[in-house]
């Protein structure tokens, strides 16, 4: 019996927080109650390895039928106390970085089951080169060093074998008459060689330009600081994008499908020549999904290989997928890899002198799940349960098309080019508020033909994979077992019932996992735009920030300045300033696009001279002459609905004191430009301040938080353009109002609530903002 | 001899009948046998000589001395007058309250009065610009005051300048303008284009302040006005005299001076003329000039029609001008009102249908939004009864107007808000005016807005909703005929696109073949109900 070979051993295991490790780990709770465990777990950035573990292992529902089975939480995390160590360790990482109690935990480890790995099919070459392919070696050298003899259980992949056709039987990787000889020392330098040239190449004077002009093509005159963080993240994506292209190509050029199925063969080798006195198993699943019974059907974690283009299909976003209708789609589902791990654990090394032996865990050759089978029971299931789109209207799945990989990825690469070009047209118009939305579609658009587009790159090579895993092993081994076992840790495929597996096991699990819209009712699902407003008008917000032109008002300084100026001007003289200022208007937009605060102060200078009681007294009204008549209604309401709430509400503007003056009711504070006065009464036209713009608007937001003792995260900030992200992305809730095409993308990509917010239906303000003379 | 008003019973050779709707106008055929359209009477005689009937009233007030007799030097003088809501549309120059004031402010001078105040009596009403104020008192009148501060807005909002007079013995709070109060003669000038207007009402509410108006301005109050357009049977009425009492007591002295004007809204020649004519009547020409005008119309933009509308005066004539004590004054007036006005109906009908005009008291020069909508049918049209209404209990009410979600920014700003909150919310009279109107009778952004800039008081549109709670609660049924939808549906009232298809709506409620009857208004009338 497992649990009786298993009872008093203490077993380590790495990558307890992926999706086969977290089924390991309850399996082994579960169902051998005898044994310890001793978790490796990588710290994350903010967190202990014992938070993570209890957050990313314990507390996923995987382990809900055990809680149950114990009678509730507080069992289960004595039984956790009891039973599991959870330790800090690094398999990226020579020795493991272990500390010293670590190392003695795992020299009296009897056995020892890696799996961890890094699994995204678009991993980075050289991080898959130090998890994948030296992540086995490094455990072996350390328990040699300790002087462990555990039994080293690593979990492989079926896909060592390669992009072939025909039968791919449990041996050792260099053993197979396809094998190429590749010394996997030099791709491990090869890789390390790889990220060196490439963060080099990011960092030559060309390249940092091209990224600076794209930051800026994305964000527009957001200030230095913000400016520069994109063009830092720009360049790390471009560094990792070369690895991951210098991966796949490697892998390609070996035969192997990705860089992930070849680090781990050449992990597998590794491993052989480096086990030293360790013997070793190896596991090699295929495509892992969603459980066909332990710990509950269907139980699955994580979005995996297969899910997102099902859903992709679901939504008909995919409508033709490379693979031809008579290959195999070798999927096995999660509790048999976590039985065969377990039956392998407790019967320890196969091979006498402990050099490896192999299992394959696959159902291609047991029970094999045709692609044209697979694609039938998708549609016809979609049929039968549509998801639904945004309007709540059904969606009807696509007739799947079957071709080659070649010709759907032309197909993406045009259109998704295409669209670029016309996203690319779109934001280089001022465009605002509704139109702003035609490039939100044309961007949306780009975004599901570069995602479709992923996934065939990803996984077309899988399909096109026509080899059969051999499980010989895998199938002595459940025989091998005492008849409770064979159930209890059931490892043999032919017990899949695919048709009831793929229509009431699998999809319902992805579908739920999705987080899809599953039902047309439109008054269950609370709209994503009703639950952002609900958190930004939340009583726990302590802030309200806005900003003035174009977010309460569609107005600017130059058409208050014109309003001021034409009010003691007769008919001939306004019209001599009209014609001045519009004659002046491309400079200033110029001027206004490059530096907000020195357009600012440039066209300030034109209050010089002007008297200060003339000025506050026809500024009064102007409030309703211009201000309330270019008012947003909804923005006023806004600003009162926070105001109720009891937060504060603050104005931060560049426009000037005067201007705003009668708008003072409606905050609790405004920070806005000034200007000095001379001993006559009249404005210098200079100004106090720097005008609160730009990045000095975040300064001004942080110090007023500081000085009234107000968190930012707990703060909401209003603003319309680009140039006003600084102060928007000091707060924790930014909303961006009628945001042009750039703030527009970016509002949406970051998940920040858009309003669309308009003058008072039905009333026409004077087209030009003058006065009438008095 | 101009005619009086009747009622025309439709049969088949019944033209068609104009419905105002808006800024524009529709030709409706009624159904023959069962409907019946009631005319406003023809435009009565005009006083030949406004200034001298002024001269005489004032020097023969009722129940007063002559006001020569009233002003003596060194006294404390104020003048109120009604505000921009009067009259409907704006009256050619030279308005009747800058003749009556000019005729005041000479006796005055006369008398050697130079503590002059005068004060625009507009309640929660938005401030006037100062080209409506010129309009009103006249360009002479308005540089000799205004430039001193002696000329300006009642301020409801101004804790400074009002003054508590005491309460009622219902425990009304009687609370007005301080300077008003504090005078030793306050002249009081109307323009009482309905029965509603004048008598105590013009002080007590015109110069009072939101603690003292929320007494009579409420549901209650007006569910229990049947109408308040009959002084007698209005509860709206009854407090403010009651308040008028208070007033009295408290030492203010009042000298009423109320002026009532004749039904020329539209003139006797010109484009409009042909509005105030029976269709049956119609010239040639008439009917040529009313397509031109409809085609013409129809291609203008929303905001062109609206300013050829807005800018239209009408050419009333003076009726009456009477001055004295309140309440001898304004039982004369009614007279001359109900004189003008009254039409003898016999018994109620099934359905009420009313062509709403492009204008109503609260948006001169501005933009009729669909709360005012429902206010000038279901408030001031539903109203224009004594007797019984119109329509019988649960009968239906059917009135063509765009209806259009427009909004005036500057003032109108809490009726955007009473729009978009509290009737998204509920359109109950009674819970409106629990739940919200404390809320927004004491925010702080309208009081600063009714103050500084040209809003309506924050608690005005309520009043606009409280104005039609008496039909509300009377009615079956509401129907929109060519009203924006989205818009009728907030209001809570049904939308139709055709006035047939509103006949057809309204049978759900009256059954088959209702009696109909049509109220033509403007030119103004109000229904004599036996």
């Amino acid at each position: 019996m497992i649990r009786d070979d298993l009872d008093g051993k203490r077993i380590a295991v790495t990558g307890s927080t992926g999706f086969l490790g977290t089924a390991l780990v309850e399996r082994l709770l579960r169902s051998a109650p005898g044994c310890e465990l001793v978790l490796l777990v990588r710290a994350g950035r903010m967190r202990s390895v014992q938070q993570r573990a209890q957050r990313e292992i314990f507390r996923n529902d995987c382990f809900d039928r055990l809680r149950a089975e114990l009678g509730g939480k507080a069992a289960f995390d004595e039984l956790v106390g009891r039973r599991v160590t959870v330790i800090e360790g690094d398999v990226a990482t020579d020795g493991l970085g272990l500390d010293e109690a670590g190392r003695a935990l795992l020299a009296s480890c009897d056995t020892v089951i890696h799996s961890a790995a890094t699994v995204s099919f678009d991993s980075p070459l050289d991080l898959a080169v130090e998890v994948n392919l030296l992540g086995p070696t490094r455990i072996a050298q350390t328990l040699n060093e300790l002087g462990s003899t555990a039994h080293l259980v690593a979990v492989s992949t079926c896909y060592v074998a390669g992009n072939r056709r025909g039968a791919a039987p449990e041996i050792l990787v260099d053993q197979s008459p396809f094998w190429v000889d590749v010394d996997w020392r030099r791709e491990v330098e090869g890789a390390r060689r790889v990220r060196a040239d490439a963060e080099a190449a990011s960092r030559t004077p060309a390249r940092l330009a091209e990224l600076m002009e794209e930051a800026r093509r994305e964000l527009g005159a957001a200030g230095t600081p913000l400016l520069a963080a994109k063009t830092e993240q720009r360049r790390q994506t471009w560094v990792k994008d070369q690895l991951v292209d210098a991966g796949r190509a490697r892998a390609a050029s070996l035969g192997w499908p990705d860089a992930y199925a070849m680090t781990k063969a050449l992990g597998e080798q590794a491993l052989a020549e480096n086990r030293g006195r360790v013997p070793v198993s190896t596991v090699r699943p295929a495509i892992i999904e969603s459980a066909w019974a332990e710990p509950v059907p269907g139980w699955i974690r994580g979005f995996r290989m297969a899910e997102p283009v099902i859903i992709s299909y679901a939504r008909g976003l995919l409508r033709e997928f490379p693979g031809v209708p008579e290959g195999t789609v070798d999927v096995i589902p999660v509790d048999l890899v976590v039985g065969a791990i377990c039956a392998v654990a407790a019967r320890g090394p196969a091979n006498e002198d402990g050099s490896p032996d192999i299992t394959q865990v696959a159902s291609g050759s047991a029970n094999p799940l045709k692609y044209e089978r697979l694609v039938n029971l998708v549609q016809s299931w979609f049929g039968d349960h549509p998801l639904y789109d945004s309007a709540g209207q059904p969606i009807s799945v696509p007739d799947w098309g079957y071709t080659s990989r070649g010709r759907v990825q032309g197909q993406l690469e045009r259109s998704k080019h295409l669209l670029e070009r016309a996203e690319r047209a779109l934001q280089a118009l001022p465009l605002r508020g509704t139109q702003a939305r035609w490039s939100a579609k044309v961007e949306e658009k780009r975004d599901l033909a570069e995602r479709a587009l992923t996934y065939v790159e990803l996984y077309g090579a899988y399909t096109a994979c026509e080899a059969i895993y051999g499980v010989d092993h895998l199938l002595g081994l459940q025989e091998s077992l005492a008849e409770a076992d064979r159930v209890e840790f059931n490892m043999d495929p032919r017990v899949i019932d695919w048709d009831h597996y793929v229509h009431e096991i699998h999809l319902p699990s992805v579908v739920k996992h999705a987080r899809v819209r599953t039902d047309g009712n439109r008054a269950n699902a609370e709209n994503r735009s009703d639950r952002l407003r609900r958190q930004v008008l939340s009583p726990d917000r302590q802030m309200a920030a806005f900003d003035l032109e174009n977010t309460l008002i569609a107005s600017n300084v130059v058409t208050s300045y014109a309003w001021l100026a034409s009010r003691r001007l007769d008919g001939d003289d306004t019209l001599r300033l009209t014609a001045k200022l519009l004659a002046e208007a491309p400079q200033l937009l110029r001027l206004d696009r490059a530096d907000r605060s020195d357009f600012l102060r440039h066209f300030y200078r034109r209050y010089e001279g002007a008297s200060v009681e003339q000025v506050r007294e026809d500024a009064a009204e102007m409030l309703s002459q211009l201000i309330l008549t270019k008012s947003f209604p909804a923005a006023i309401r806004r600003v009162r609905e926070h105001r109720a709430l009891g937060h504060r509400t603050v104005l931060i503007t560049g426009a000037l004191d005067f201007v705003v003056a009668p708008l003072a009711p409606l905050f609790d504070d405004i920070v806005c430009a000034s200007m000095t006065i001379d001993d006559q009464g009249r404005y210098t036209g200079q100004m106090i301040d720097v005008p609160p713009t730009g990045e000095s608007r975040a300064s001004a937001l942080f110090d007023f938080a500081a000085a009234h003792d107000i968190d930012l995260a707990e703060s909401v900030a209003y603003a319309d353009s680009a140039s006003d992200l600084p102060m928007l992305e000091v707060v924790g809730f930014p909303v961006a109002v009628n945001p042009e095409t750039r703030l527009s993308a970016l509002a949406r990509k970051r998940g920040w609530l858009v309003e669309h917010w308009s003058k008072a239906p039905g009333f026409t303000p004077p087209r030009l903002p003058l006065s009438h003379a008095r | 001899m101009p005619r009086p008003g009747f009622v025309l019973d439709v049969d088949r050779s019944t033209p068609p009948i104009l419905f105002h709707h808006g800024e524009g106008f529709r030709l409706e055929k009624l159904p023959a046998g069962r409907s019946r359209v009631l005319y406003p009477a023809e435009p009565l005689a005009a006083l030949d000589d406004v200034d001298a009937a002024i001269r005489e009233t004032l020097l023969h007030p009722l129940d007063s001395d002559p006001l020569p007799a009233l002003l003596r030097p060194g006294m404390k003088l104020t003048i109120a007058f009604d505000d921009v809501s009067l009259p409907l549309p704006p009256m050619r120059r030279p308005d009747i309250r800058q003749r009556v004031i000019e005729a005041v402010l000479d006796m005055a001078a006369a008398a050697g009065v130079d503590d002059v105040h005068l004060i625009a009596a507009l309640a929660l009403h938005r401030r006037m610009t100062e080209d409506e104020l010129r309009h009103a008192v006249g360009d002479r009148v308005y540089d000799a005051f205004a430039p001193q501060g002696a000329l300006y807005n009642h301020d409801a909002e101004d804790p400074d300048n009002l003054a508590f007079l005491g309460t009622t013995d219902q425990g009304e709070e009687v609370e007005i303008n301080k300077r008003a109060a504090e005078s030793d003669l306050l002249i009081y000038v109307n323009i009482n284009i309905v029965s509603m207007d004048g008598g105590h009402k013009s002080t007590a509410t015109g110069l009072a302040s939101y603690r003292s108006i929320k007494h009579h301005h409420n549901v209650r109050t007006m569910q229990h006005s049947t109408s308040f357009m009959d002084r007698h049977h209005s509860e709206l009425h009854h407090s403010n005299w009651r308040m008028g009492e208070v007033i009295k007591n408290a030492g203010v002295k009042v000298f009423q001076i109320e002026t009532t004007i004749n039904n020329d809204t539209f003139g006797q020649s010109g484009p409009m003329s042909v509005l105030a004519k029976r269709e049956w009547e119609w010239t040639g020409r008439d009917r040529a000039t009313f397509v031109a005008m409809q085609a013409g119309l129809k291609r203008m933009k929303g905001s062109t029609r609206r300013k050829i509308f807005n800018g239209w005066q009408a050419p009333y004539g003076v009726t009456s001008v009477t001055a004295g004590a309140v309440d001898p004054v304004h039982e004369r007036t009614l007279a001359h009102c109900f004189e003008q006005h009254l039409v003898e109906v016999e018994g109620q009908t099934d359905i009420l249908t009313l062509g709403l005009p492009y204008i109503c008291p609260y948006n001169v020069n501005s933009v009729m939004n669909p709360i005012l909508v429902m206010c000038l049918g279901l408030g001031y049209f539903f109203n224009m009864y004594r007797g019984r209404p119109l329509v019988r209990e649960g009968g239906v009410l059917i009135m063509t107007h765009p209806t259009p979600w427009e909004f005036h920014p500057v003032h109108h700003p809490s009726y955007i808000d009473f729009f978009e909150q509290v009737l998204a919310d509920t359109t109950d009279p009674i819970e409106i005016e629990q739940r919200y109107e404390k809320q927004y009778a004491e925010d702080e952004w309208y009081r600063h807005l009714y103050r500084t800039s040209y809003a309506y008081h924050g608690v005005h549109p309520f009043y606009m909703w409280y104005w039609g709670a008496h039909a509300l609660q009377h009615l079956g049924k509401v129907i929109i005929v060519g009203g924006d939808t989205r818009a009728v549906r907030r209001l809570g009232f049904k939308s139709a696109s055709t006035l047939n298809d509103a006949f057809e709506m309204a049978e759900d409620v009256v059954g088959r073949h209702p009696t109909i009857t049509h109220m033509k208004n403007p030119p103004i009338l109000m229904a004599d109900v036996t």
